[in-house]
């Protein structure tokens, strides 16, 4: 893995658009009732994060990978809620790319914008864990 | 009014493949391990294993219920301390969500401390959210 990565950001993703059928489905997929799908639950910016981290999968210069992956933390700070109709866009900066013990370790911030103005909604942080061949 | 202490109500949630699969679909997280057994030992892992995504929003559900209606989750962490081994039965396994009001903030804010097992091991480790009561929040 390029250990040079930390602290890369790479450009803002084309925006997506929160549609109340995905809403609804998520919320089901949760435990929760699917309700009229205005509002996310607190977790649905993850499917536009881990969306957006394609890039990071996709980039053969950073070497990480995510075919072996595990999640270690996750952490969620929301302004507000998602809700349906939002336009979104998502900058994944990599704040942290180290190897501990022959594992992989990368820790990715997804920063989740209006596509309109740029107004922040939510940031969402992740660390994973690439598990070494043994 | 809610007090500093006060515990939430056990909520309990069975998790089977079928529900891995309908998670996959529904977050667009199609790593294998979260469905075939072979590419879960591939990488180390006993079996297939639920995403980690799963476990954290089935907590939300459970903090969102009790919160009600109007509430919002302003932070939310956690870490996915071990995994949660689905075997490929009716029964699947079941998470238990016990949590209690850890803090009460002078701007209204609240902390509440989850803690999640399966199978009498916790599978979630500090496990926080900060919500933002309904009246306040206002959205």
């Amino acid at each position: 893995m390029n250990l040079s990565y930390a602290g890369r950001s790479y450009p803002p993703t084309e925006p997506y658009e929160v549609g109340r059928e995905k809403i609804r489905e998520f919320a089901l997929a949760v435990g929760s009732e699917p309700g009229d799908g205005r509002t996310a639950p607190p977790t649905f910016p993850i499917v536009l994060s881990m969306h957006a981290e394609k890039q990071v999968v996709d980039d053969p210069d950073f070497g990480f990978d995510f075919s072996r992956v595990v999640h270690r933390d996750q952490r969620f700070e929301s302004v507000r809620p998602v809700r349906s109709g939002d336009r979104l866009t998502v900058t994944v900066e990599v704040v942290a790319a180290d190897t501990v013990d022959g594992n992989d370790v990368v820790t990715l911030r997804g920063h989740i914008r209006e596509a309109d103005g740029g107004a922040p909604v939510c940031t969402t942080t992740s660390t994973l864990v690439s598990r070494g061949e043994r | 009014m809610t007090a500093t202490g006060e515990t939430l109500p056990r909520r309990t949630f069975r998790v089977t493949r079928g529900d891995l699969v309908r998670y996959a679909a529904a977050s667009g997280d199609h790593n294998p391990i979260h469905w075939s057994d072979s590419r879960a030992a591939a990488v180390g892992l006993p079996g297939v294993i639920a995403h980690g995504m799963l476990s954290m929003g089935l907590v939300a559900t459970a903090v969102t219920d009790w919160a009600g209606e109007g509430a919002s989750v302003r932070e939310y962490s956690t870490r996915f301390s071990r995994p949660v081994l689905v075997p490929d039965t009716d029964e699947g396994v079941t998470l238990t969500v016990d949590g209690k009001v850890a803090e009460l903030r002078p701007d209204g804010t609240m902390r509440v401390d989850l803690t999640v097992s399966c199978g009498g091991a916790k599978v979630l480790a500090r496990t926080r959210a900060l919500l933002v009561p309904g009246a306040v929040a206002g959205t």
